[in-house]
């Protein structure tokens, strides 16, 4: 056809955005997460500066909460109760396994409560929701490297090297970060249309931190009963970060349980906050 | 032209009831102990949510809207409140999800439904201009090259390392809709937010807004401030009822959606046996009707419209008839009264027994507001009293108009009318 011909202009032919009822958003759009990463780090960035505004100790709550914690347990389970610590003196056995698991409950009480808290966001403005919760975890990962420092002291107090195996490290923060970015990222979805969570939260974590070997080393638990504690997915976790900082054998098995349970959690928590996400600007 | 959006049967439905009303504190206390038992029968039966949808009535708060918007148009969106202008606002800005339809949007969307979204009081103008525009959906890099300017533009250089929460309220507003105005989207949404801030400052946002109109980008603008629309708009959508009622020039979807607005008086009524008949009158006036440019009686006009008050009578004598108009505000001033009988218009006319006078005013120069007409009824054959007077007899409203073409109008305070006035500055004592 001649008509053709005579147009000039390159018409754009497929939307930039298209706005539809029940889809369109359904998937999960990783392109538009990149996108906005610069939100994201912004946000971690905003949470950090905030959180310790008006206080007079400031970035020192991140390690005293750890450290008055670990304190606190040596007294009670380390003396007290004799609660075994595979030979490792309690104080650092308590604190080694603390420090991830202050990072994961903290990281997931704000994540939970990050939707509700930037409600005024979410009602006037547009970008991925995923960006709160996740960037709620972002800045846990700030105070955890705060209170890495206590670790640090503390084992040089106690005569530990690091090892080879402390490279292990190196997923094993990641991996607590996505563990909890799932647990957040659910749970802040659910917050927004059940309020329940506020408050069934801090009870869950407390059961949670009991279900999992802080205060107490995996051999611990009778053999027979031990695959329970494994179906925890921290259990795994935090057991590798003993390894790998007190240079001991990792429990592999167990470690691989953890990672494929963290994965499969955190794919079923990104689904069902797409889910939930459709209804946050209306109920929130 | 291709359009930059298309909008095809978009809808949304909205659950109402969901929240309870404020009750006493006895039925709050019932209400809380029994809420979690009928919360996870609720929860467990697994029709829950259908259950709910039937005892619960639906509102659609969009029904059925179709439109398309060329790139470069700017397009006003004028509907009462609660007639889903601000949900459009929100579905096409990816707040929230439509029910029903589909939109597309053939270019980058920037919305400013809110003046310092994201903002925090305890960081520094500086973060602050770093987070909202992240927030509003800039980049790092794109904020940091502008970032002189809108500083600028919110005049507070000497305060961008300042917390906001010590910033004033008009510093606030100014540095949020600087952040806002520099988004570089081919899209705009704007929602009100020209109603916040001295009226300098509202001023310089109309000015940008227009400086991004004549950069050929794309805005949607819902705003109250017909005067405003009127300035801006190449064109309008009225909405009622979350359906697309009329989309035109922008001046008479306007005086559309006042004439409908004000359509509650009829602009039209009679005055046997009206309520504010002066008690020695002898009833002869028997209707009073209002018309503006059109033939249908109308209750509102807009400001510096014709007006003509027709009144009927009919008398037992025949005479030569006087009236006399006047108008007050719904507060109850005067603002002016006309009489013929000042005018000596029909002094010496026919004689009557019944007849329709009809009052012509070319241009109301009346401030947006809602007024009162008193009439008077007499005969020139006795000038020394009325005959008949009814007071309020009808009411009519003014509406905001542009009538100075700068989407500027004086105070409501200046007084109840508008006036044009020439203005000549000297130049003799001019500095260069």
């Amino acid at each position: 056809m001649p008509e053709s011909a005579i147009s000039f202009v390159q018409e754009p032919v497929t939307p930039t955005i298209t706005i539809e009822a029940g889809r369109g958003w359904a998937g999960l759009d990783l392109r538009d997460l990149w996108l906005h990463r610069d939100l994201f780090s912004l946000l971690i960035w905003r949470d950090v500066k905030v959180r310790y505004k008006q206080t007079v100790l400031g970035a020192a709550w991140a390690i005293l909460q750890p450290f008055l914690t670990m304190v606190v347990f040596t007294l009670f389970f380390g003396k007290l109760a004799k609660v075994p610590s595979d030979g490792i003196p309690y104080p650092i056995f308590a604190y080694a396994g603390l420090l991830p698991w202050m990072f994961f409950s903290n990281a997931i009480t704000a994540s939970s409560n990050s939707l509700v808290g930037n409600a005024s966001l979410i009602t006037k403005v547009y970008f991925p929701r995923m960006v709160i919760p996740g960037a709620a975890v972002g800045a846990g990962l700030v105070d955890l490297a705060i209170a890495a420092l206590i670790l640090v002291a503390m084992m040089a107090y106690y005569g530990f090297g690091l090892g080879w195996s402390a490279l292990m490290l190196i997923p094993l923060v990641p991996l607590t970060a996505l563990l909890a970015l799932g647990v957040g990222m659910w749970m802040s979805g659910l917050n927004v249309k059940y309020r329940d969570v506020r408050y069934a939260l801090p009870f869950c974590v407390q059961l949670w931190m009991y279900a999992t070997p802080i205060i107490y080393p995996i051999s611990f638990i009778p053999e027979r009963w031990r695959w329970i504690l494994v179906l925890n997915p921290l259990t795994g976790i935090i057991d590798g970060y003993r390894s790998a900082l007190f240079s001991r054998p990792f429990h592999w098995w167990e470690l691989i349980v953890s990672a494929i349970l963290t994965l499969l959690f955190l794919v079923y928590a990104a689904y069902s906050f797409k889910q939930m996400e459709r209804d946050f600007a209306d109920i929130i | 032209m291709h359009p930059i959006i298309k909008v095809e049967n978009l809808g949304k439905r909205y659950q109402i009831g969901l929240r309870q009303p404020y009750r006493t504190l006895r039925e709050s206390v019932i209400e809380t102990v029994a809420a979690p038992v009928r919360g996870i029968a609720a929860l467990l039966s697994r029709n829950g949510d259908e259950k709910r949808d039937r005892q619960n009535p639906h509102v659609w708060a969009l029904r059925d809207l179709s439109f398309e918007v060329a790139p470069g148009e700017v397009l006003g969106i004028i509907g009462r409140n609660g007639s889903g202008k601000s949900t459009l606002l929100k579905i096409l800005s990816r707040i929230t999800e439509p029910t029903t339809g589909r939109v597309e949007l053939y270019g980058r969307v920037g919305s400013l439904l809110e003046v310092g979204t994201g903002f925090h009081p305890e960081l520094t103008g500086r973060e602050n201009i770093y987070l909202s525009g992240a927030i509003l959906g800039m980049r790092r890099a794109e904020i940091a090259r502008k970032f002189d300017e809108m500083v600028a533009f919110a005049e507070i250089e000497q305060f961008v390392d300042t917390p906001v929460k010590r910033y004033s309220s008009g510093m606030y507003v100014r540095l949020a809709f600087a952040v806002a105005a520099h988004l570089e989207s081919q899209i705009i949404l704007v929602d009100e937010v020209l109603a916040v801030g001295d009226a300098a400052f509202q001023k310089r946002c109309l000015a940008k807004i227009g400086e991004v109109v004549r950069e050929g980008r794309t805005v949607l603008f819902v705003s109250h401030n017909m005067a405003s629309i009127e300035a801006l708009c190449e064109s309008c959508l009225l909405i009622r009822q979350g359906r697309l009622e009329d989309k035109g020039e922008p001046g008479k979807i306007i005086e559309r959606y006042m004439a409908a607005e004000a359509g509650q008086g009829s602009g039209e009524r009679s005055l046997i046996d009206h309520p504010g008949r002066r008690r020695d009158s002898i009833p002869m006036m028997t209707s009073v009707a209002l018309f503006s440019d059109s033939r249908q009686p109308i209750s509102g006009l807009r400001m510096g419209s014709p007006l003509s008050v027709r009144v009927s009578f009919s008398s037992p004598e025949p005479l030569r008839p006087i009236i006399g108009v006047n108008i007050r505000t719904a507060q109850g001033a005067p603002v002016f009264g006309v009489s013929n009988r000042w005018t000596h218009q029909g002094f010496d006319g026919p004689v009557l027994r019944s007849a329709t006078i009809s009052c012509d005013f070319k241009s109301l120069p009346l401030m947006p507001g809602t007024y009162i007409v008193d009439l008077g009824f007499g005969d020139f054959g006795d000038i020394s009293r009325e005959l008949d007077v009814v007071f309020e007899a009808i009411a009519f409203e003014v509406f905001p108009t542009d009538v100075y073409g700068t989407g500027r109008l004086p105070r409501h305070t200046d007084g109840p009318v508008f006036w044009d006035a020439n203005w000549i500055v000297s130049t003799r004592d001019a500095v260069d």
